[in-house]
């Protein structure tokens, strides 16, 4: 842009009144000395900028794009668990920071939808997140109203962990679940859609399901959904 | 005692007040140590420039309010930089260490007291502040910059009371922070990355707290620092506004033209 305003002043070119050269242009040059050395200054400060910049900002973006160890944890051998109700159990979710590292997770053992198909995959024991779905507080299950609820802003939740009062988005997050050696063990977080189907995990506050799992993408430092 | 105020930090005198009009003569700078520094630096003709400015007829105790926010501001640098000899920016330590500073150390209930207090009078000032400019019209031309580096300075102190409110690390602390990333969550697709960004993970997390440890005492200060330096250079620069209800002077002479309306 600069170069060609540069050209049309320092020739004559297809104008009728020729202009003077400006001052440090020889014949036949598109670009003065001064400007050349000013353009190629410019170019080196700001490649030295970039060159301490973009690693800095890299370093402290990087951990989004972490994908961290997938981390499985015995909560109790399985008859610790049962249909009617749930199990609270404490793991370790996120390691070497202590008590703020815990959480609680209300496990039982899952019912089969009817018609029940032996080749039908289901998690046999379903692990909910007490992770409100609305900002993050955590909810408890109270047993005489068989609901999940919400100390913070009132969220209520049903038996299965769907949302049925209050300001939440979804459902309750679920844990991923697996038995070996007669222990159930408590994996990966995913979130589930208001129909229970699972999605990558989400935070609280973001809706799922259809278009929503656009305008909340999915990020490269959660599991996929089992 | 009365100590003499060095020659240069006196009053200048009013052009063509003194002497033959052909301006002043060449400054003999005196032999003393705010001398010597004026002759090398220039900082004393900045300082009587600065301090001896011009201000406004009806100007009022009003005016004082973004003086009074710098103090706050102020004393929360200073104090923050004592807590920060006994804090302890990690997730296991960071309680005892706090609980430490305010039980245990001379004056740290004090000191820390004051941080905290200090952190809701600034925001109080700040929006006082802004209060005066708004009902006094102070934001019109040519101000509108200083308006935009205000607001931007607002955002900022904002988020020196998010970032800080995890500092202590207690159960509010801990959950007042979820609750925070998680509204930062909720904004359309750079949500979801934003709050990992502050969790430095997807969940929170061993760097969490370092990060809003180095956002509050690091970045965050360092941009405050400087937005309130091209904030006060604009205020010298372009001198305070006179309060609405004071009129501007009108000699006979003077033809005012009134909207039609």
């Amino acid at each position: 842009m600069a170069d060609a305003a540069d050209k049309t002043n320092g020739s004559a070119g297809g104008g009728a009144v020729p202009k003077p050269d400006p001052p440090g242009y020889f014949e036949g040059e598109s670009m003065s000395r001064r400007k050349a050395l000013t353009v190629a200054g410019q170019a080196v400060g700001g490649l030295a900028g970039a060159i301490i910049v973009l690693p800095a900002v890299g370093f402290a973006v990087a951990p989004i794009f972490d994908k961290p160890e997938e981390r499985w944890e015995s909560v109790g051998p399985v008859s610790r668990f049962t249909e009617k109700t749930y199990t609270p159990v404490v793991f370790t979710l996120v390691e070497g920071i202590g008590e703020a590292g815990k959480t609680t997770a209300y496990v039982r053992k899952a019912i089969p939808d009817p018609p029940f198909n032996e080749t039908q995959s289901y998690e046999p024991y379903v692990a909910i997140s007490t992770r409100c779905a609305h900002l993050g507080c955590p909810v408890r299950f109270v047993e005489a109203a068989n609901n999940f609820i919400c100390p913070c802003h009132g969220g209520v939740y049903d038996f299965q962990g769907k949302v049925i009062g209050g300001p939440p988005v979804r459902p309750l997050d679920h844990f991923q679940t697996r038995v070996r050696n007669g222990e159930v063990q408590v994996g990966p977080r995913y979130s589930v859609t208001s129909q229970l189907d699972p999605v990558r995990a989400r935070d609280p506050g973001e809706f799922t399901g259809g278009v929503w799992n656009v305008i909340y993408p999915p990020r490269p430092d959660t599991f996929p959904a089992p | 005692m009365k100590l003499p105020v060095p020659k240069v930090l006196t009053k200048p005198q009013a052009p063509g007040a003194e002497g033959n009009g052909a301006g002043p003569a060449v400054k003999e700078a005196p032999a003393d140590l705010v001398g010597w520094l004026d002759e090398r630096t220039g900082g004393a003709t900045f300082l009587t420039g600065m301090l001896y400015r011009k201000v406004p007829k009806g100007t009022n105790w009003f005016y004082t309010l973004g003086s009074a926010t710098l103090f706050a501001f102020t004393v929360q640098a200073v104090t923050g930089v004592f807590l920060a000899m006994f804090y302890t920016p990690s997730a296991t330590q960071a309680y005892s260490s706090i609980s430490h500073l305010t039980n245990d150390v001379f004056l740290g209930e004090f000191v820390r007291g004051m941080h905290k207090w200090g952190a809701s009078l600034m925001i109080i000032l700040i929006f006082l502040h802004m209060a005066r400019t708004f009902v006094f019209g102070a934001y019109k031309y040519p101000r509108e910059l200083n308006w935009v580096i205000g607001v931007v300075l607002l955002i900022l102190t904002m988020i020196m009371g998010f970032t800080g409110y995890l500092l202590p690390f207690d159960q509010r602390s801990f959950w007042a922070t979820t609750v925070g990333n998680n509204i930062n969550g909720t904004g359309p697709f750079i949500g979801p990355y934003l709050a990992d960004f502050l969790y430095g993970g997807p969940e929170f997390g061993a760097t969490t707290l370092s990060r809003f440890y180095a956002i509050h005492m690091l970045i965050v200060p360092g941009l405050i620092i400087a937005l309130i330096g091209a904030h006060l250079f604009l205020v010298v620069k372009l001198g305070t506004t006179a309060p609405p209800w004071l009129q501007p002077k009108r000699s006979r002479g003077t033809v005012v033209k009134e909207e039609q309306v």
